[in-house]
């Protein structure tokens, strides 16, 4: 029967702990809110699964997981479910898998509005969609009150890195081409300025995305790519710092070739904030040999997300400190990892 | 970004630097003998940094990183006492982000929140006020750190409470006054300073006539500088020009922002709520008089201290707490130690585990040096 017209038996309009009782309750929600429109295949409960690329020789499996928590679970540019399938997707795809497979597991805390929990379960199918993944297989539990923010969600993904590939952080060499897909910080400043304890208005946006095409796009046009991350909690900066000290090379990072919003950057300046520091979610940094740089870069360029990429800095040799900047006055400084988490300042 | 791009102009900021060499030559100033130019605000001080300005300025020109970073100068003692008022049952304890870190003898906020108590970050005063009407249950405690920059917000919040009759809002008062430390450290006959770039925030407030003293009886110029690298280079210069010219005046360089008086509602505010406690605690420096604020009898209910009976209000006297040991975050904060010198520096206290204020706040003078290389990228 099409999911469309079945006659609906979840009366509720908000999560009670009945929900997660293992009940016909349970049952409702699951059938209407989740599994109607994940649509997964099979009826028993575990996803079985074949996928033609698995089978051809040197092919590898990649397999991921991440959870997701965030404060205000809908934001300008996105919601949890997006980017609880965006993270994952990303983290398969930075590695050069191709990704194919998800599950979700969702912890919800009782009072949570049942129209909120299917805009996010139709964030998630048209997310997937558009990164040409599936959900197949998934959970819900139910926490009383005050147990949990809302919505707490989990997605682990499955992808195949085909025969030959093999991007990793210790691959980076001396004289590689740094470049980000786009502009730096949107992420972190929307979902500060969407807290709404600032009383700051701003038309920013999350770039929230999914960057399957776009890698598979660099990967067509530069082969030779050695690495790719995508810039998510401690932004740029702290991924950096990972991958340098990984690879065993020195960053340099020219900041006037920095891509930063205006208003991420005025956001900044009120707040005593580093937009280097800032969480990213659809934003990658990648690192290719010189010879290749420019095959990459216009190979972003000509993918929706992608259209604002640009090199922002250089791997040099091994030194003591990982990740430096070249001022826009000349100067140098450190770009040291985060310690703890940004505070705001006082004056 | 308008209005800030125009005052990082390479090009500008490099005539500038210009100017300064030729002043700095025609002064004799050299790498043996400088000119050393405090700066009082840790907001210049994280600008000097931020854009290698100390790399980038006449050799012969110091840069002396003073007291003006209001949770560097706590000390330790009234970190614990924040930590008590936080600990009470049914307390919402209420900060600007920067303190959460600050290290207490047995812990920081963020510690005694992970612990249970309820500490949570806010971005004014006014949101502390709009918890205590949420919950009328809760004693909520704001956390009142800061120069006259943040003091007359405070200070309209309580008018607020009083005037909406808010019996659960209180102020766990901490605000400082720039002069008097200034007047401290220029009566210490070991301090060495030929000038003083002053913080524009603080000057948009009180004016540019509280620091007349610091002219007229110790002949120091002092420039109000505004916090973009152009205003810093730009006051420099002025202080340069004025040590040429023989001169010792209180000049503004950031009349864009700053009006010689200050700002009249800001200057009421303050004076309604607070008068001068008979003196306060700076680390590093001890108590100095005058230096604090406290509310007036008439506000006396909000003031966290008299109503939870510790601090200054504590009925014993307070607590001496002693700096940790080999911590010389006062002799770095007096401008007599480079935080390089210190001991401690990037061996016991770094940002991750810092012994003192000066490695916790972006504006402390240890943690710009820590975070943008000052001493590692010159050990190189």
């Amino acid at each position: 029967m099409n999911a469309a017209t079945k006659p609906s038996r979840l009366r509720d309009t908000h999560v009670t702990l009945s929900h997660g009782g293992g009940g016909r309750a349970m049952r409702d929600l699951i059938e209407e809110v989740f599994t109607d429109v994940f649509r997964p295949e099979g009826d028993e409960d575990q996803a079985r699964l074949t996928d033609a690329a698995l089978a051809t020789p040197g092919a590898r499996l990649a397999f991921t997981t991440d959870s997701f928590v965030v404060t205000p679970l809908e934001f300008p540019g996105g919601d949890i479910g997006k980017l609880a399938v965006c993270g994952t997707v990303n983290d398969l795809a930075v590695g050069g898998a191709r990704p194919l497979w998800l599950s979700a597991a969702f912890i919800i805390e009782e009072g949570t509005e049942i129209a909120l929990l299917r805009r996010i379960v139709a964030s998630m199918v048209r997310e997937a969609e558009a990164a040409g993944v599936r959900i197949v297989t998934g959970d819900t539990k139910v926490v009383g009150r005050g147990s949990g923010d809302g919505v707490f969600i989990t997605t682990s993904g499955v992808g195949v890195i085909p025969a030959g590939r093999d991007l990793g952080a210790a691959q980076i060499r001396d004289g590689d081409v740094a470049l980000v897909n786009g502009v730096l910080g949107d992420h972190g400043a929307t979902i500060l300025a969407a807290r709404g304890d600032l009383a700051l208005s701003t038309p920013l946006e999350s770039d929230c995305q999914s960057l399957t095409h776009l890698m598979e796009a660099v990967l067509a046009a530069a082969p030779g790519t050695h690495a790719a991350r995508d810039a998510t909690r401690g932004g740029l900066a702290s991924t950096l710092n990972e991958m340098a000290e990984a690879a065993g090379v020195t960053v340099e990072l020219d900041e006037a070739a920095l891509p930063l919003r205006t208003e991420v950057k005025g956001l900044c300046e009120i707040l005593g904030l580093d937009p280097l520091y800032l969480a990213n979610e659809g934003t990658l940094v990648l690192f290719v040999p010189e010879a290749e740089a420019e095959a990459a870069l216009a190979a972003m360029r000509a993918t929706p997300a992608g259209r604002d990429a640009t090199i922002v800095g250089r791997a040099g040799p091994r030194g003591s400190v990982p990740v430096t900047m070249r001022t826009a006055f000349g100067g140098q400084r450190i770009v040291d990892m985060l310690v703890g988490e940004q505070l705001p300042r006082i004056c | 970004m308008r209005y800030v791009e125009e005052f990082r102009d390479p090009t500008q900021a490099r005539a500038l630097l210009k100017a300064i060499g030729r002043s700095a030559e025609a002064l004799g100033a050299s790498r043996a003998a400088p000119i050393r130019i405090m700066e009082i605000c840790g907001g210049h001080t994280h600008s000097i940094f931020r854009y290698g300005l100390d790399k980038l300025v006449h050799e012969g020109i110091e840069f002396i990183h003073g007291p003006g970073c209001p949770v560097c100068v706590l000390p330790r003692s009234r970190v614990d006492e924040a930590v008590t008022l936080a600990e009470r049952p049914g307390v919402i304890f209420t900060t600007f982000g920067d303190a959460m870190r600050v290290p207490g003898t047995s812990r920081s906020l963020l510690q005694a929140k992970a612990q249970g108590a309820d500490v949570r970050t806010v971005y004014s005063p006014l949101d502390a006020l709009e918890l205590a009407r949420r919950h009328p249950d809760r004693e909520v405690i704001f956390f009142g750190l800061g120069f006259e920059t943040t003091t007359p917000s405070t200070a309209l919040s309580v008018q607020q409470a009083a005037a909406e009759g808010l019996t659960n809002f209180c102020v766990f008062v901490n605000h400082i006054t720039v002069p008097p430390p200034l007047k401290a450290l220029l009566d210490d006959p070991h301090m060495l300073l030929d000038g003083f770039v002053g913080p524009g925030h603080v000057s948009m407030v009180i004016g540019t006539h509280p620091y007349d003293f610091i002219a007229r009886d110790y002949g120091k110029p002092l420039v109000v500088a505004g916090f973009e690298p152009l205003d810093l280079l730009q006051s420099v210069l002025m202080v340069l020009e004025q040590i040429r010219e023989g001169r010792a005046e209180i000049e503004n360089q950031y009349a864009r922002v700053v009006p010689e008086h200050g700002n009249p509602v800001s200057l009421a505010a303050i004076e309604a709520v607070y008068e001068p406690r008979p003196s306060f605690e700076w680390r590093g420096l001890g108590e100095i008089d005058a230096s604090g604020l406290r509310m007036r009898e008439a506000f006396r209910a909000f003031d966290a201290e008299a109503r939870f009976q510790v601090g200054y209000g504590a009925p014993q006297g307070r607590a001496q707490v002693p700096d940790p040991e080999g911590c010389a975050c006062g002799q770095v904060m007096t401008g007599r130690m480079k935080p390089t010198a210190c001991p401690q520096f990037g061996r016991g206290c770094t940002p991750d585990t810092p012994l003192g204020a000066l490695m916790v706040s972006s504006e402390g003078a240890c943690a710009a040096y820590w975070t943008y290389g000052g001493a590692r990228v010159a050990a190189e």
